[in-house]
């Protein structure tokens, strides 16, 4: 409390000196920090408070906590976040169920709500909102890259599969809203899936020339895995998730030559990319990911709006962020209408720099790629 | 080539099968003897999976890996009976659904904070890498066909040890009567300290060898853990042969369900619809057929005496 009021007080001085923010902000955090996801929370949560603490501010306060992957805990924090710690701003959150339950209510009651990852297409077209902005992309964006990216490299037969769920459905309309070539099977897995014998199986007897898959998290190792050993050798292709920096380490050699999509790589060759994998690696001992990016992306976003505007004036502040006038990682970035980014998307191969297994940037799939869904909102 | 994936799909039933058996037998055994309900028995698979992980990083040998899986399962599980579930054989069921289920966020918190919240690594040993030929022309990875011999070995050993061994005359009286065995002079907190290392030690056997096909991490457990369930409830609780036979069922009905639903929907409706519908019917067919089960047979196929 003391801090709070000490942190009130400078920002009270500093507004009369005109240098720094009009007052002080404060961010709620929601993000997964335990259970099978926490690998993809902690990575956002550690790539924000680099950000944040780079900017050492002392009007800025962050309160972070652990949703478990569970909507009903999500929106119990988002409540407290709001009614109790009085925050300014909510972000963090992983998971495209988690933000259905929490958005809509946060920004009906007038909160900032910025994405560092998840980003459901209801949130980017009919259902879109000035308070909601995503950072990391639209949900579609990587699959449509692949499906970009199929079609350029010449496969005419893909095979494509994902899990029964609504982000595994859009990943597939996404991709085929893209591909030129023949669908020869779709599949969809159950989601939590940890034995792809049967998948790989008609993948085999299928005949086609290309595999494209979207199984986040643990599906995607074990399905990697499995493929491998199985002795198909047809090439696969994927959306970043699967081949993200921590899981290619699970995964092993398997993955080795696989093409993926992503809108961020550590090779991206911009000063502010170079500083931050620097800056990260001597912070946390370990190579950042995508998910640390978007994190990084979302708290310089906000450091920046913060900057030009005070957060208590709603209009000036959404102005501010709708700018984008940061240094992203990532290179070009803006904003559409939605609020979704506007961003080049990468294809990446899984590389071997020394023992650690890691992306590199080999083509762009999507130039100055917006989403299919900004066309609805209106706003 | 049809007759490559419909024998291919029948060896991955199987595999699915006797992993689940592994799982099931433990939780059966310990259900039939002790009477306890152990949510946590998925967590002593995952501890099997990241011993194996561990080891096998330390001393790059995969088979000293199962060793410590086998070890560290066992001797978790040990430690489990003798500090908690020793106090849980009188309470009711709900007790120990509600201790047992705080032993797993124990187990997934404990593991996290040894071993961080990243998935490990486990690789097949070089000597089961690499597939073989089946019949129809295809191949089938070696390394699945040694799960598939190591359940059936499991199988006949768990078989000869508890109808030809003394420790499994001892396992079979204290299902029958526990106060009687005690009196008997039998000491029965030693031989359930035993019978649950065992349980513990198949799921840690269960969580390594699977451990190399998929991904070692926090959770991993859970689950398989309610498909061992299912297993134990369609086979009839408490008995071990249920458990095999329960589990090659659920195994077979669950793979060849995800690969034909989905085909057969196909020839009446478009691919989209067929590859969602399909999906979610094969996602309900084992729960159906365990209601199938339960409504001819209510105490499962192979029902315990009594």
């Amino acid at each position: 409390m003391k801090n709070i009021i000490a942190a009130g007080l400078f920002g009270l001085a500093m507004s009369v000196s005109g240098l720094a923010f009009a007052e002080p902000i404060k961010i709620g955090m929601i993000t997964t920090l335990s259970g099978g996801g926490a690998g993809l929370g902690i990575d956002a949560r550690d790539g924000f408070m680099l950000a944040i603490e780079k900017a050492s501010n002392p009007e800025i306060e962050v309160v972070v906590e652990d949703d478990a992957q569970k909507p009903e805990i999500a929106v119990q924090l988002a409540d407290k976040m709001i009614q109790s710690d009085k925050v300014d701003i909510l972000t963090g959150i992983i998971w495209s169920n988690l933000a259905m339950a929490v958005v809509p209510s946060a920004v009906a009651q007038g909160k900032f709500y910025i994405s560092v990852n998840a980003a459901p297409s209801q949130l980017a077209g009919a259902g879109c909102d000035p308070h909601y902005f995503s950072v990391s992309y639209q949900n579609d964006n990587l699959h449509e890259a692949a499906g970009a990216y199929a079609t350029k490299a010449g496969y005419e037969k893909t095979f494509i599969l994902a899990p029964n769920y609504p982000a595994g459905k859009d990943s597939l309309a996404g991709f085929k809203r893209f591909y030129k070539g023949e669908v020869v099977n779709e599949l969809y897995t159950q989601l939590g899936q940890t034995d792809y014998a049967a998948e790989i199986a008609q993948i085999r007897a299928s005949g086609a020339d290309s595999v494209f898959f979207f199984l986040p998290g643990g599906m995607g190792i074990a399905f990697m895995k499995q493929y491998a050993q199985s002795g198909v050798d047809t090439p696969l292709i994927g959306p970043a998730f699967s081949f993200d920096q921590n899981i290619l380490q699970a995964v092993g050699d398997a993955a080795l030559g696989v093409k993926n999509t992503a809108n961020w790589s550590k090779d991206i060759d911009n000063a502010a990319n170079k500083e931050f994998v620097e800056a990260y690696k001597a912070k946390y001992g370990r190579l950042p990911s995508v998910y640390s990016a978007y994190g990084y992306d979302t708290a310089n976003l906000i450091l920046s709006a913060a900057g030009e505007a005070s957060v208590s004036d709603a209009d000036a502040f959404q102005k501010a962020l709708e700018a984008a006038d940061f240094d992203s990682v990532r290179g070009k970035f803006s904003f559409g209408p939605n609020h979704h980014p506007i961003q080049d998307i990468y294809v990446r191969e899984v590389v071997k720099e020394g023992d650690i297994l890691t992306n590199k940037i080999v083509d762009t799939a999507l130039e100055d790629h917006q989403d299919a869904y900004a066309k609805d909102c209106k706003m | 080539m049809q007759t490559a994936l419909l024998i291919e799909q029948t060896l991955n039933g199987l595999q699915f099968g006797v992993m689940l058996f592994l799982m099931a037998a433990g939780l059966t055994l310990i259900f039939g003897v002790m009477g306890l309900i152990n949510l946590a028995h998925g967590s002593l698979y995952m501890v099997g999976a990241f011993a194996c992980a561990t080891v096998a990083a330390w001393t790059g040998s995969f088979w000293l890996g199962l060793v410590a899986s086998l070890a560290a399962a066992a001797a978790a599980g040990a430690i489990v009976e003798i500090t908690v579930i020793r106090r849980l054989y009188d309470r009711d069921h709900l007790d120990q659904v509600l201790a047992t289920f705080a032993l797993i966020l124990v187990f997934s918190e404990g593991t996290r904070w040894l071993f961080g919240s990243f998935p490990l690594y486990l690789n097949i040993p070089p000597l089961l890498a690499g597939a073989v030929p089946i019949p129809g022309g295809a191949q089938y990875p070696l390394y699945r066909l040694a799960i598939i011999g190591v359940g059936i070995l499991v199988a006949i050993g768990l078989y000869l040890l508890i109808s030809r061994t003394r420790l499994g005359m001892r396992i079979r009286a204290g299902e029958s009567d526990r106060e009687m065995i005690g009196a008997l002079g039998v000491d029965i907190r030693t031989l359930y300290t035993v019978v649950f290392a065992l349980g513990a030690a198949l799921a840690g056997l269960a969580g390594a060898m699977v451990g190399a096909l998929q991904s070692v991490q926090v959770g991993m457990g859970e689950p398989v853990l309610i498909l061992a369930f299912v297993v134990i409830v369609i086979g009839g609780i408490g008995s071990i042969k249920g458990a095999l036979v329960g589990a090659i069922l659920v195994g077979l009905i669950d793979t060849l369900g995800r690969f034909l639903l989905p085909a057969a929907l196909a020839a009446f409706m478009g691919p989209s619809a067929a590859a969602s519908i399909g999906a979610a019917l094969a996602s309900m067919l084992i729960y159906v057929f365990m209601a199938l089960v339960l409504a001819i047979r209510p105490r499962g196929l192979f029902a315990a005496a009594g």
